[in-house]
């Protein structure tokens, strides 16, 4: 800590840190703009000026950029010195004499860092009096709309997307006052992570496209903490409503998980939420009138679920609350996942690794401040978008500290950081089936096929731990397990990465076996294992059986009726198992926010809220429990949380009234006490009825307009609010209006800061973390002293068969998931479906890029496109992996070619 | 008078090539340095012989050495540049060095990259001295061809390698760090000092930047000394001789070498000739564009570095751009910062948007519409793009001449608001 003086009151603050930071720190307001907290300084915009003094005694001062100065014990600095302020003003005027000045128009007003720094330096009378200069925008693609006139010339953009993200098709061109931050020509923005433009921006140049559709300002939103559902990440975003509407997903900042950032996928995938493909009305089929009304619907359920077997179909994209009230429903003998048992093996696995305890869960954080990095299967680019990007920042991180050892140079002074830095880069070894962005980082780069990348892993924890088996490889594999074991060996904060995507056993133990080697050598290991889906982990914790043994089930006993929760089992699965489920179930009710090839098998169809509409938690890859909260209460009543139509089902099957309501809560206590390894996850966030000082926490801001008129087409009398029993929020402005506890931030906002900036001040330091935070809970438990037990169990190395392809899943970070290609946006970015394989396969065949192949699949034919790869081992095809449209497949089956067309 | 700079150059013959360089005592000094001294002597020399960096800043050559990291952990490759990109407006001394002695040049590269041990050197040339990129390739070549660079020079163990880079014509690029941004291919924008790039310039490697001047006078120092290097100085503080030159209505405008510490009215009366007939003197910019106006007041005042400053201007490059009584300083400001506000590289806020203003204030009263509120602007201008409140010395330089002005010509920016037209134009 060092002591300095700022207008002459003593304040103790970080070494290490600069002024702006140290000011910001201790609440102070100081403007800033090509400052960003991850990005850090390279004293560009000069509107954070201060004076600083050279003693006690000096009374006339120098300005400096806050940003560019260290802090130096006894430092004496003023903010508010006369000079300070009015050169920081005239920053402002010199930066509005071309700004459009067309904030009642700009989708950025209400939420703008630029007004929000305007008002703060008072600049308010403009005295330049000539035109302006204009600038042409570009089309960039379905997510981020591009207005130049507004730019500041910040360069946050670039550096953000360049340095930060690794894209390179946003550049800046030109000089002077004509300098124009944009792509050579109009195009889409490539990096799937450009939607954090929008944020990094302080004004409207970058703004989000799928909000301009359904354009609402901030303080009109009525906004809750969410937790996004597109990958297992589980990062932490803020979605806003208005008129039963989702308009926009923004970040939630948390230290722990996605920091400042999000990915696109994350970002622009609500639009679900809105689709006209949902489930809007409980469905009784095979009868006159289809459409029923909740007591009917339950009526009808009441003598279903008492004259069956009933069984329940659990969903890794469901909540937890939703999968344990399944479960306490059917019994959790009859409770199966509903996900492949392949599926369910590989799961297991990772479930019974973590839950052993010998290896910390890699946080993003953890992975953000890891020192080498392994990945070994796992293409995390595409299935956990910003675990790429944390991964990024740990090997530009320890470039960085590498190149600053004996160094006076600060870690924040990002530009001389990066010229030291050069090419450099921290250890990543990228050992994955095909070319991934990340390779232009990494290392060590291996492209292989499964058994051989876990083969691969078992020689570099037999390199790091002599006492373990030895692994028969190549002379180049040879090569590469003895660098990346030396890498770790030298690592004091290795992470290693995995994960359950190309449905491999073998690699999850590598991994773990890699990870406790490194025990010996590093200060602190972390695993990683990426899973399908937002919820995948919370139901491998549940630890049922796979959906085969459900279809056996069904086949074997008569009188069967499945419960089938959000769950498109046809992506799952082939659909010759599928149909053969659905062929002998009695009955099937399934409950679910969207139309799908299941949701057509039902026989009682029941709408489930989504996540926008109701409360719930899932449990990301590390085992971490969040919460994520109703945004807003549909006007359409039928759409409920599925725990909630489950504990319904629940009361009636028991014969009992439904009287009172339900909350999370009771159901994840429920699930503590049917499953002792869920112990903790009620406490993932504050109960509901959490107050601060006696007051619920409001979902819309103080400046929310529109209350009385909004429906007054409707009637003219005001609504009464509705009541919310389940959280600790109103629907309305009322309650308190300080700083929420952290996961309990609906939006951030301080006096003066409108922005998405004033994070700054829900923080402890700039950067740090929340104040108070509490980053969900962690279900699995490190154990310090627990032994490692290696599996040490080696795969066959892979051999290409001559005429049959090994068959595995390729992940688009569009098009893959789900829910989020219901928006527009990420299904104009998905790709058509193809099928890739090696370059040494296509000569051979005398393929091209293109030409037409019909494979057999299971005595299936597809006739697909093909992508050549020089990178894809040899005998090995991918295709893409639950792209809307394409059925389910069996990965890791033998495929065969029937005919080209070239 | 000793010209040793200029002594070989003649304008309208083609320079020396490496035999003629040679027959004329070149590189005589190079192989005295490899030789006979220490990289720390040939250091120690040149602090001692009092050279001060000619691209304007005026900083001791061999003390701006002497913050390269030395010695066997010092970081490799270290580099040496050669800052060949003269783009001040009003100046043209360098070209009259690249384009009449290249060897010289080259000689000086390398004993200055011998002195702090540098192991690539680079020329970044301004892109319109195509002649002198002709006249450098070739004499660099025949430097390679004769062992005068690349591995093991004349035997000494101590290589060298040296590129040519042009430039593609951006007036930042003369300042140093943007000069090493543009030769690794960035944008030319410029860098926050420290760190310098003494220990973390180019690459992010110890790198020294050196003007062609400054690097030509080392060959004449190593071969004649400290002594006689400060004896060239014409009872001044400053050592050496310099090149000069007017520019302007002058009858004779020119670059000449001479002793440092010659005085305005020396240069503009003796060697520029004087005024040219009808024109009186009215003011003039003592080193470049982006020097404070000097006035006839200070016809007496010697071009040196301190004398200049303490008239309160800067000796910058030395070469002079004399205005005169027919031409209207707004106008003549106004060109200047067109200039400017078209070089800002565009990186820091008050330079990027506040030249554009100026120069559009300048233009306004020129056409007769400016107000006396602009003049106060401009003032304004001139205090908040002073130094320390921009990125880099750009603005700060690009104000001088306007704050300047506006103390000596202050009666002439007023009477373009009274009379509502430039008082210059129309018989005014």
């Amino acid at each position: 800590m060092s002591t300095i003086f700022i207008d002459n009151k003593q304040y103790e603050v970080k070494a290490g840190k600069n002024l702006l930071e140290a000011c910001l720190g201790v609440g102070i307001d100081l403007p800033y703009f090509c400052w960003h907290p991850a990005l850090g300084s390279v004293g560009a915009c000069r509107q954070c000026a201060v004076k600083v003094f050279r003693d006690e005694n000096d009374t006339q001062g120098r300005l400096v950029m806050s940003c560019m100065e260290g802090i130096r014990d006894g430092l004496h600095l003023s903010v508010n010195d006369k000079t300070a302020k009015a050169f920081r003003s005239q920053v402002i005027e010199w930066l509005m004499t071309n700004h459009p000045h067309d904030c009642p128009v700009c989708d950025e007003g209400g939420s703008c860092h630029l007004q929000d720094m305007t008002v703060m330096t008072g600049h308010d009378y403009r005295r330049y009096h000539f035109k302006k200069r204009t600038y042409t925008n570009q089309y960039l693609g379905p997510f981020i709309h591009h207005e130049m006139n507004r730019c500041i010339q910040c360069y946050r953009c670039v550096r953000y997307y360049h340095e930060y993200a690794g894209g390179k098709d946003l550049n800046v061109f030109a000089a002077h006052n004509h300098v124009y931050f944009g792509r050579e020509r109009d195009g889409v923005l490539e990096s799937p992570f450009s939607g954090n433009l929008v944020e990094v921006c302080p004004t409207g140049v970058f703004t989000d496209k799928t909000l301009r559709e359904h354009y609402t300002r901030k303080w009109d939103l009525t906004t809750a903490p969410s937790v996004c559902h597109h990958c297992a990440v589980g990062c932490n975003t803020i979605a806003g409503e208005r008129y039963g509407q989702l308009r926009c997903i923004t970040n939630r900042y948390n230290s722990q998980v996605n920091g400042y950032f999000l990915c696109d996928r994350g970002r622009f995938g609500y639009e679900f939420v809105n689709s006209e493909n949902r489930i809007t009305q409980p469905i009784i089929r095979n009868q006159a009138v289809e459409a029923v009304d909740e007591t009917s619907l339950l009526e009808h359920l009441r003598t279903l679920l008492t004259n069956h077997t009933v069984i329940g179909i659990g969903s890794p994209r469901a909540s937890m609350e939703s999968n344990i009230a399944l479960m306490q429903l059917v019994g959790r003998e009859n409770f199966y996942q509903g996900i492949s048992d392949n599926e369910v093996f590989v799961e297991r696995r990772i479930e019974e690794v973590m839950q052993s305890g010998v290896i910390k869960a890699a946080s993003l954080q953890d992975i953000q401040h890891s020192d080498a990095i392994v990945i070994l299967g796992e293409d995390i680019w595409n299935t956990a978008p910003v675990m790429a990007l944390a991964v990024r920042q740990g090997v530009m991180k320890t470039a960085a500290q590498h190149a600053l050892e004996n160094r006076a140079i600060a870690e924040w002074h990002d530009a001389a950081v990066k010229e030291i830095v050069q090419q450099e880069k921290g250890f990543l070894a990228n050992c994955t089936i095909g070319a991934s962005p990340l390779d232009e980082i990494s290392s060590s780069i291996i492209h292989k096929a499964p058994e051989d990348l876990a083969r691969l892993g078992f020689a570099i924890a037999q390199r790091l731990n002599t006492v373990l088996p030895a692994v028969q490889l190549n002379d180049e594999m040879s090569t590469q397990a003895a660098i990346i074991a030396a890498a770790l060996q030298k690592a004091k904060r290795p992470v290693i990465i995995s994960g359950a995507g190309l449905y491999n056993e073998a690699l999850i133990r590598a991994a773990f076996d890699i990870a406790a080697a490194c025990k010996a050598t590093a200060t602190e290991v972390h695993l990683a294992y990426v899973m399908p889906e937002c919820n995948s982990m919370g139901l491998a914790m549940m630890q049922a059986s796979g959906f085969e043994n459900a279809v056996l089930r069904a086949s074997r006993a008569k009188n069967v009726a499945a419960i089938v929760l959000e769950n498109d089992l046809y992506r799952n699965m082939p659909a010759q198992i599928t149909d053969v489920f659905f062929n002998n179930c009695q009955h099937c009710i399934v409950l679910d926010s969207l139309n799908n090839a299941t949701t057509q098998h039902a026989d009682v169809l029941i709408p489930a809220a989504s996540f926008a509409e109701g409360d719930g938690t899932l449990v990301n890859y590390e085992g971490r429990a969040q919460r994520f909260y109703q945004v807003f209460v549909p006007a359409n009543k039928n759409m409920q949380e599925s725990w909630k139509w489950l504990m319904k089902m629940r009361l009636i099957q028991s014969g009992a009234a439904i009287d009172k309501p339900c909350h999370p809560e009771e159901v994840l206590m429920m699930g503590e006490q049917l499953l002792p390894q869920l112990k903790g996850i009620s406490t993932a966030a504050p109960r509901r009825d959490f107050r601060v000082n006696g007051q619920a926490l409001p979902r819309e801001p103080h400046r929310y307009s529109g209350r009385t008129a909004m429906l007054a087409n409707l009637a003219v009398s005001e609504p009464k609010p509705k009541q919310d029993g389940d959280s600790p929020f109103t629907f309305t402005m009322e309650g308190y209006s300080g700083m929420p506890p952290s996961p309990l931030i609906p939006f951030f906002w301080s006096p003066g800061w409108n922005s998405i900036q004033a994070v700054n001040k829900y923080q402890e330091e700039p950067g740090g973390s929340l104040k108070n935070e509490h980053a969900g809970k962690l279900l699995f438990e490190y154990k310090r002293d627990a032994t490692p037990v290696y599996f040490k169990d080696i795969p066959e190395a892979f051999v290409v068969r001559t005429d049959k392809w090994l068959l595995l899943p390729q992940y688009e970070i569009f098009g893959s998931e789900e829910l989020s290609v219901y928006s527009k946006g990420i299904s104009e970015r998905s790709p058509a479906a193809y099928i890739a394989m090696s370059a040494l396969d296509a000569d051979q065949m005398s393929l091209v890029n293109g030409s037409l192949i019909t494979v057999k699949i299971f005595e299936q034919l597809y006739e697909l496109p093909v992508r050549i790869h020089a990178n894809i081992p040899k005998g090995v095809v991918l295709m893409p992996s639950g792209l809307p449209g394409v059925p389910a497949m069996a990965w890791n089956s033998w495929v065969q070619i029937i005919s080209i067309k070239l | 008078m000793e010209r040793p700079l200029t002594q070989y150059i003649h304008p309208g013959c083609p320079p020396f090539d490496l035999r003629e360089y040679e027959m004329t005592g070149g590189y005589s000094a190079l192989r005295k340095a490899l030789g006979s001294m220490s990289p720390e002597e040939v250091q120690r020399l040149v602090q001692e012989s009092g050279l001060k960096g000619r691209g304007g800043a005026g900083f001791n050559t061999g003390m701006k050495w002497s913050f390269v990291p030395m010695g066997e952990n010092a970081p490799h490759p270290k580099y040496l540049v050669a800052n060949a990109d003269e783009m001040e407006p009003g100046t043209f001394k360098d070209r009259l060095l690249l384009e009449g002695n290249p060897h010289q040049l080259i000689e000086g590269m390398i004993l200055a990259a011998y002195a702090i041990q540098a192991d690539i050197s680079y020329i970044f040339l301004r892109w319109a001295y195509k002649k002198a990129a002709q006249l450098l390739r070739k004499s660099i070549h025949e430097a390679y061809a004769a062992g005068l660079l690349g591995k093991n020079i004349l035997g000494s163990g101590f290589s060298l390698e040296m590129h040519l880079h042009t430039g593609v014509g951006r007036y930042m690029c003369g300042e140093e760090t943007a000069l090493l941004n543009a030769l690794e291919g960035k944008r030319a924008t410029p860098r926050a000092k420290p760190p310098f790039p003494q220990i973390s310039g180019l690459y992010g490697k110890p790198t020294i930047v050196n003007n062609v001047e400054t690097l030509c006078n080392l060959p004449h120092i190593v071969n004649n000394g400290a002594a006689w290097f400060k004896s060239l100085g014409n009872g001044s503080a400053d050592s050496g001789t310099k090149l000069y030159g007017v520019s302007g209505k002058v009858n004779n405008p020119g670059c000449w070498e001479l002793p440092m510490g010659v005085t305005v009215r020396e240069l503009i009366e003796e060697h520029a000739g004087g005024m040219k007939n009808g024109y009186q003197l009215k003011g003039f910019l003592p080193g470049g564009a982006s020097t404070d106006f000097m006035t006839i007041e200070h016809l007496d005042v010697k071009m040196d570095f301190a004398s200049v400053a303490a008239a309160g201007s800067r000796l910058g490059t030395g070469t002079m751009v004399v205005m005169d009584d027919a031409t209207c300083p707004v106008g003549f400001v106004h060109n200047l910062q067109h200039f400017f506000a078209q070089e800002s590289c565009g990186w820091c806020t008050p330079c990027r948007e506040g030249l554009p203003w100026v120069e559009k204030m300048l233009l306004s009263l020129e056409h007769g519409t400016g107000t006396m509120e602009d003049v106060e602007l401009l003032q304004m201008h001139t205090q908040w793009l002073g130094p320390g409140n921009t990125f880099c010395a750009l603005a700060p330089g690009a104000m001088e001449p306007l704050q300047s002005a506006l103390k000596y010509f202050k009666e002439d920016f007023e009477r373009h608001v009274t009379m509502h037209r430039c008082p210059y134009h129309n018989g005014g």
